[in-house]
């Protein structure tokens, strides 16, 4: 107790009022209280690549940019819209080799090969799953799941795209310093992007098919369709990951549609709060360190990063983004009576 | 009384309704705006509807009414889409509608109710009507009472809601529907159909699950919906504010159309009173029309 004549005051008080997610903002300093978090994360992504030492840790960034594009593309599907998706390596795959082929075969350069990655992998994947999205929890998690299986034996049996070897001397970026940026530039773009498009009108329908599609069915509105809307959005954002990856290894094989790229992001959705869209970055930006680091140990890496998980899993469950979140707004400040 | 009530012998229930309210004729209607031609329908080896056939005429407020398992329910599924009937026809406005998309036939302006109230539960209130606002039938006729142009959704949605019964100038539009209680979910229900400005609307048990003075204050928000010209088919076990609203009434028993007709005709019938009513309750009804 520091004076008889002061008390202990939570800071976003008078702030925050009866209604969730609305401020009245009165001040710089209530301003603040909002925006700071929002701003040290970007500034923090943005000074990433100058504070890691080494061109290794550096390669890690961009890796976990990557993992961080397809968690958000995870969370956003799984917790916005209700189709629980384990085609992160679908995603990926087709991404990488859409992007290979039009390199190796055509010349693209890498600034076009990405976007155009994005947009035709979107309609390819989306194309192929739209057969299972009549499918609902983890039925959809469990046909998606075969997919990235199914095209990396199509294409290990018929020998096409460089077969079991993949597609070699692809173009990298300019520079590190421009494959770093790009990656962390696209993920603070999808991240923005998608928390102010699930909070439009037209993106809560997509919440509205995930609490009650029979009574979307109902409004007169054709499920199907946005759910391929959602699909769409997040395969494009699965593939131009993908392009990315094979830029960044200069070759794309048949590893990219490894069953990593779905089992991951899922471990950082939990891990960094599911339905937050920050926590899957964050979550990211721990396990794949983590994962790099203890690749000293071996194969006994896998357990300690499976207990990491379990631990997370009992006794964080709502995730590092929901508990950090509660903690802020608990914040107090002294303040005279 | 109403003129296309044209085959009733005696006067019915309603005549003693309060004047003012929906006294007016309406033209005698030749087509019926609904027609249900010999749908069947069965769960295995359930039968939920054996050859059932009625028509609903346009103005029309239609009472389906039997026992629990009578079928009551998988008609609304059947003539909204939600489920394929095995065999028969149901047209609407003429045109052969069966077996289309729920949203298709939403789309054509056949809208319906879910006895399960199926709100949006993790948005407020009337976000929940925003979301049927942006469906293609009410970007052309521009909602409930829009004049074929679309305003601003938001608004449209506190106004409908302010229509139905939401209190405008509190938070309760604002407040999330799960935490609603169930008189203002029953009405979120037909909101969501008059947001799309419908000509049909298939009510699936309204009444189930109000208080008396809640069903009291939903009763005349029907018959207002009826007096602007939507035709509306209930679904009800409370028969006594039904028959005070439906001015025709068919009963369904064992997925069998047992009777159709005028409300005083089908409580008079004995089939009825054994198979649904029990004496009893037949007497009450009676009594209080």
């Amino acid at each position: 107790m520091k004076d008889q004549a002061s008390r202990k005051e939570r800071i976003d008080r008078g702030i925050k009022v009866r209604t969730d997610g609305l401020y009245a903002l009165m001040s710089w300093r209530e301003l603040s209280y909002l925006t700071l978090p929002r701003f040290i994360l970007i500034a923090g992504m943005l000074a990433l690549p100058f504070l890691v030492p080494g061109m290794y840790w550096q390669r890690v960034i961009s890796i976990v940019c990557i993992y961080a594009i397809l968690a958000l593309s995870f969370d956003f599907l799984a917790h916005y819209v209700g189709l629980v998706s384990l085609g992160g390596a679908f995603f990926i795959g087709t991404g990488g080799y859409i992007a290979g082929i039009l390199n190796s075969y055509f010349g693209v350069p890498p600034f076009l090969t990405v976007p155009l990655a994005a947009l035709i992998g979107g309609v390819v994947c989306t194309v192929l799953l739209l057969p299972c999205l009549p499918l609902k929890g983890v039925y959809f998690a469990i046909v998606t799941l075969m997919y990235p299986l199914f095209m990396a034996r199509i294409i290990e049996a018929f020998d096409i795209f460089g077969g079991t070897d993949g597609l070699t001397g692809i173009d990298s970026f300019s520079s590190s310093f421009a494959e770093q940026y790009f990656v962390i530039a696209m993920v603070l773009v999808f991240l923005f992007g998608i928390r102010r498009f699930v909070t439009t009108d037209r993106g809560l329908i997509f919440t509205a098919i995930m609490d009650n599609d029979q009574a979307v069915k109902a409004s007169g509105i054709s499920i199907t369709r946005y759910k391929a809307l959602a699909v769409f959005i997040a395969s494009a954002m699965g593939c131009m990951a993908g392009a990315c990856l094979t830029h960044i290894y200069m070759w794309s094989g048949i590893s990219q549609f490894a069953l990593d790229f779905s089992i991951l992001p899922i471990a950082a959705t939990v891990i960094g709060g599911a339905g937050t869209l920050v926590g899957p970055l964050i979550g990211c930006l721990i396990l794949v360190p983590v994962s790099e680091l203890l690749r000293d140990f071996g194969t006994l890496r896998i357990a300690f990063y499976a207990s990491i998980l379990v631990g997370f899993i009992l006794f964080r469950s709502d995730g590092i983004m929901a508990f950090g979140q509660r903690k802020y707004e608990q914040f107090e400040r002294w303040t005279q009576i | 009384m109403k003129s296309n009530m044209t085959s009733e012998p005696k006067p019915d229930m309603k005549s003693d309704r309060k004047p003012g309210i929906k006294q007016e004729s309406k033209p005698a209607p030749t087509d019926p705006i609904l027609k249900i031609d010999g749908l069947s329908k069965a769960f295995g080896g359930v039968t939920a509807l054996k050859d059932v056939s009625f028509d609903v005429f346009p103005g029309d407020v239609l009472g389906i009414i039997g026992p629990n398992g009578s079928g009551k329910t998988t008609i609304v599924n059947s003539i909204t889409g939600f489920i394929k009937p095995g065999s028969g026809r149901i047209y609407f406005k003429g045109k052969n509608i069966t077996g289309r998309p729920p949203h298709k036939i939403a789309d054509l302006g056949v809208t319906r109710t879910f006895q399960i109230m199926r709100p949006y539960h993790s948005l407020p209130a009337y976000k929940n009507l925003v979301i049927p606002l942006f469906s293609p039938r009410a970007k052309r006729t521009g909602g409930w009472r829009g004049g074929g142009r679309l305003g601003n959704r938001q608004t449209i949605a506190i106004d409908i809601l302010e229509e139905i019964g939401f209190e405008r100038d509190s938070y309760i539009p604002f407040k999330k529907t799960s935490t609603l209680p169930t008189g203002y979910l029953k009405r979120l229900e037909l909101a969501r159909c008059l947001a799309l400005k419908p000509e049909i609307i298939i009510c699936d048990e309204v009444f189930s699950g109000l208080s008396m003075s809640e069903i009291a204050s939903m009763v005349p928000l029907i018959e207002r919906l009826q007096d602007e010209g939507i035709t509306i088919v209930m679904i009800e076990h409370r028969l006594r504010e039904l028959f005070q609203v439906a001015n025709r009434v068919m009963v369904l028993n064992f997925g069998e159309k047992l009777i159709e007709g005028s409300p005083s005709e089908v409580m008079a019938d004995e089939r009825v009173k054994a198979a649904y009513f029990g004496s009893e309750e037949v007497e009450e009804v009676m009594t209080y029309a």
